[in-house]
């Protein structure tokens, strides 16, 4: 069982995580914060560490984010379970989604 | 870790707010020329009256680097009928598009005239506008000496309805030949704002990113009397913002999501970026501009993210050039926007019917996909990579299913018409078409204030967006160099600041997403697909009701969240300008998405006419003006463009 320590917190706004970060290629630049035109991000208040998800529920998939990271694989875009779309092997039947 | 809550179980404590807080501190700056807005038609009024050598300030709610629904992208330039490899005469090509009903014949005019220059433009500020890599030879559409990339959209007539309109009445041509109008051009977008907000820095454009306009100023701050500046706040730090000016360029497109209950499908199914709140529209309104068309309704259209991205899902027929199949690989009736239908997307009524019949008698097996595989491979790229990967908010749909495994030249990719309904009524678009009105300066009803892109009355594209943009900057400038200087009213920069304030003021009450969800409800209960006077009245109470019982509850914790206050108290006046419009057309209406139904006559003759609305001693005044008020196009815009210079050439 997880020893972690359980803190009462209110529901999290959903969906929750539009993107994802890999802490060991991003360098906290911050420039994914700047092109957000909604703020979805804060930067960390630690230099150097990815950006906090602030307003997750407040994006509208633009993408920018993540297509204007300077840093290949710092930064994952994540649909959400709702926004996954699916396709068909056209010779084979097999579905699958994102 | 990546979330606040990850944060929070990490450190034990909430981050700090990161900017510094200024509530209340103000900051006045002036300038020859204010551009709210800074987007498509923002960046390029900024830029094009500080080619004029004026000083100007441009004010942007995100970051203009990629801010509005422009930012992210755009495929088409929509209407270059000036271009080298055009059929067409501009001017004819222009009176053509604006016998659309209800369109806005100065700005397609002002499109069709400036539209090539414009996109030359974008390409001298590096913007990409041809096939230079040669990664699409062989490409229906694409010219080997220029290498500008056709686009098969409006190719015999305005229309995306096949059929629809006088089919080659423009092409000049004695023998039967296909020869298509040749006014689309598929372009680079993705790289298009990075280059004009550095444009716009290059020019000494001052920038103020991450500030939310909220009010105009006015002479004396008199109701109806000149602009003379706006008022707003920094969203990340709360500073007071006043900025003074000789002319003032709104260009925060229209009003998005006030059918949308939900707060976390804010700016989905319409074709604006959640930004869009009508911000600039209400600040217009209240000092005292005429808007028309604002009783319009449409239907979703593409949205942003979601699935309804696919055009399938959202109404329209297709993504260009590809097929539309059944579950069985049977192909639908579906037009494709594509050079065999000329670009038509939507359906004409009687296939759209035979489809429904069709898969209710199971002659077409749910669901649909759009068949890839069975593209030429050049033009399947055209359209994954090129359309979509450029398209405004496309690009990560393409590289996130690419890296997913999608492979487009194997698998077919799915549709979501009929197997989630079509879209419902409580969808549709507010005021669909609404705006300031103009004139041929792309001057509002008050002295001083302009406006472009979809700020206007029956917005287009982005291209139509650049393009007024551009020309509004012009004649802006134009008015700045004539005018004095001006005084702002300390009091109504007073009675501002109170307004903007109040709900920091309060830390406990209603919070925004309660109040956008209010609005919204009312909204759909009584201002959805059919209307009638006592259902809008009812409309017209709730949203009162909740402007004296609720606004006054509101309370915002952070800089942000007030600037999400902001947003829905400007949703809640637009909403009811929307009621009161829709009030005064006492007409059905095709083209307008009216349904009364104490009012059933369909666009009845004495009703084919704007309706105008604007705020007059504290009420709602109605008027009307002919379906072509502008006159005529050629004339007038010649008349007023005398001194046009055509394709930048200062440094
Ligand atoms: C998903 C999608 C795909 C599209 N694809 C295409 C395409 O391929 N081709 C095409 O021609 N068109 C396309 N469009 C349409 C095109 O993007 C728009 O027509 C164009 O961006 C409109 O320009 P605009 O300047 O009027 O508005 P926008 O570009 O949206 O700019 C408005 C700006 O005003 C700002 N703003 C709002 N309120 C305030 C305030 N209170 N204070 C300060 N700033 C404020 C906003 O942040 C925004 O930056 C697409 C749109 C969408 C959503
Ligand atoms: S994800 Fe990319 S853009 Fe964002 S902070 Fe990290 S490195 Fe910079
Ligand atoms: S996808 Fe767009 S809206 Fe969402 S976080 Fe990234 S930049 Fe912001």
């Amino acid at each position: 069982m997880s020893k972690e320590k359980v803190i009462a917190i209110p529901n999290i706004a959903t969906p929750n995580n539009p993107v994802t970060f890999d802490p060991d290629i991003c360098n906290g630049c911050n420039h994914c914060v700047e092109v957000c035109q909604i703020d979805v991000y804060i930067p960390h208040p630690e230099k150097g560490k990815p950006p906090i998800v602030l307003h997750p529920e407040e994006c509208w998939y633009c993408g920018c984010c993540v297509s204007d990271c300077p840093r290949p694989g710092a930064i994952e875009f994540k649909w959400a379970l709702q926004h996954r779309g699916y396709w068909k092997n056209k010779a084979t039947g097999e579905v699958h989604q994102i | 870790m990546s979330t606040w809550h990850d944060y929070l179980k990490e450190q034990g404590y909430a981050p700090d707010w990161p900017y510094p807080i200024r509530f209340e501190q103000e900051q006045e700056i002036d300038a020859d020329v204010l551009v709210i807005g800074g987007g498509i038609a923002g960046c390029w009024a900024a830029i094009s009256a500080a080619r004029q050598g004026l000083s100007v300030v441009l004010v942007e709610k995100g970051d203009t680097i990629r801010s509005g629904a422009g930012g992210p992208g755009c495929d088409h330039w929509c209407n270059a009928p000036a271009n080298p490899l055009s059929n067409v005469d501009p001017d004819e090509w222009a009176e053509h598009m604006a016998e659309r009903p209800y369109c806005n014949g100065i700005g397609v005019q002002i499109q069709c005239r400036e539209d090539w220059d414009t996109l030359l433009e974008m390409e001298q500020m590096g913007g990409k506008i041809r096939d230079t890599d040669d990664e699409y030879v062989g490409a229906i559409g694409r010219d080997e000496k220029t290498k500008l990339m056709l686009s098969p959209r409006y190719g015999w007539t305005h229309s995306y309805l096949p059929g629809a309109g006088k089919e080659n009445a423009f092409i000049k041509s004695d023998k039967n030949e296909d020869i298509r109008t040749n006014v689309v051009i598929r372009v680079w977008g993705y790289t298009f704002k990075p280059a004009l907000k550095k444009e716009c820095k290059r020019l000494g454009v001052r920038i103020f990113d991450r500030v939310m306009a909220t009010g105009l100023l006015t002479e004396k701050g008199d109701h109806g009397a000149r602009v003379v500046g706006a008022m707003g706040f920094n969203n990340r730090t709360g500073e007071f913002m006043i900025f003074k000016s000789k002319s003032t360029i709104l260009a925060t497109a229209g009003g998005g999501s006030i059918w949308m209950l939900n707060t976390e499908l804010g700016g989905y199914s319409n074709m604006m970026s959640r930004t869009t709140t009508g911000d600039g529209t209400v600040m217009a309104w209240k000092a005292g501009a005429e808007l028309t068309k604002m009783e319009g309704t449409g239907v979703t259209r593409i949205a942003t993210g979601h699935k309804h991205k696919w055009y399938t899902g959202a109404g329209d027929a297709s993504y260009e050039n590809v097929p539309i199949v059944d579950a069985n690989g049977k192909v639908l009736p579906y037009p494709i926007q594509g050079w065999v239908d000329a670009g038509a997307m939507v359906p004409a009524p009687e296939v759209e019917q035979a489809i429904r019949e069709g898969v209710l008698k199971g002659e077409y097996a749910l669901p649909f996909y759009g068949d890839f595989p069975s593209m030429p491979d050049v033009e399947r790229r055209a359209t994954w990579n090129l359309m979509l990967g450029e398209e405004s908010t496309t690009k990560i749909i393409i590289d996130t299913f690419n890296k997913a495994g999608y492979d487009e030249s194997r698998d077919l990719l799915q549709s979501y018409k009929f197997i989630e309904g079509s879209s419902l009524p409580q969808w549709r678009e507010p005021g669909y078409g609404g705006g300031l009105i103009v004139d041929w300066n792309l001057k509002t009803t008050l002295d001083g204030l302009y406006a472009a892109g979809t700020q206007m009355f029956s917005p287009e594209d982005h291209s139509y967006a650049a393009a007024t943009g551009r020309y509004a900057g012009r004649k802006a400038a134009d008015y700045a160099r004539e005018v004095g200087e001006s005084k702002i009213s300390r009091e109504q920069v007073d009675r501002e600041k109170a307004r903007v304030y109040a709900p920091v003021k309060r830390s406990g009450g209603m919070e925004w997403k309660e109040l956008h969800a209010g609005i919204a409800r009312a909204m759909q209960y009584y201002v959805s697909e059919f209307k009638t006077e006592s259902l809008l009245n009812m409309g017209l109470d709730a949203l009162q009701k909740i402007e004296e019982e609720s606004v006054p509850l509101l309370f915002a914790l952070d800089p942000h969240k007030l600037m999400r206050s902001l947003e829905d108290i400007s949703l809640l006046t637009y909403a009811k300008i929307i009621i009161h419009a829709s009030l005064a057309r006492k007409a059905s209406s095709f083209p307008l998405g009216l349904q009364r139904i104490d009012y059933p006559a369909v666009d009845p003759p004495e009703w084919k006419k704007f309706l105008t609305i604007k705020l007059e001693n504290g009420k709602v005044k109605t008027g009307e003006l002919p379906l072509t008020f502008w006159g005529n196009m050629k004339k007038k815009y010649e008349a007023h463009n005398k001194d046009y210079t055509g394709v930048y050439s200062g440094k």
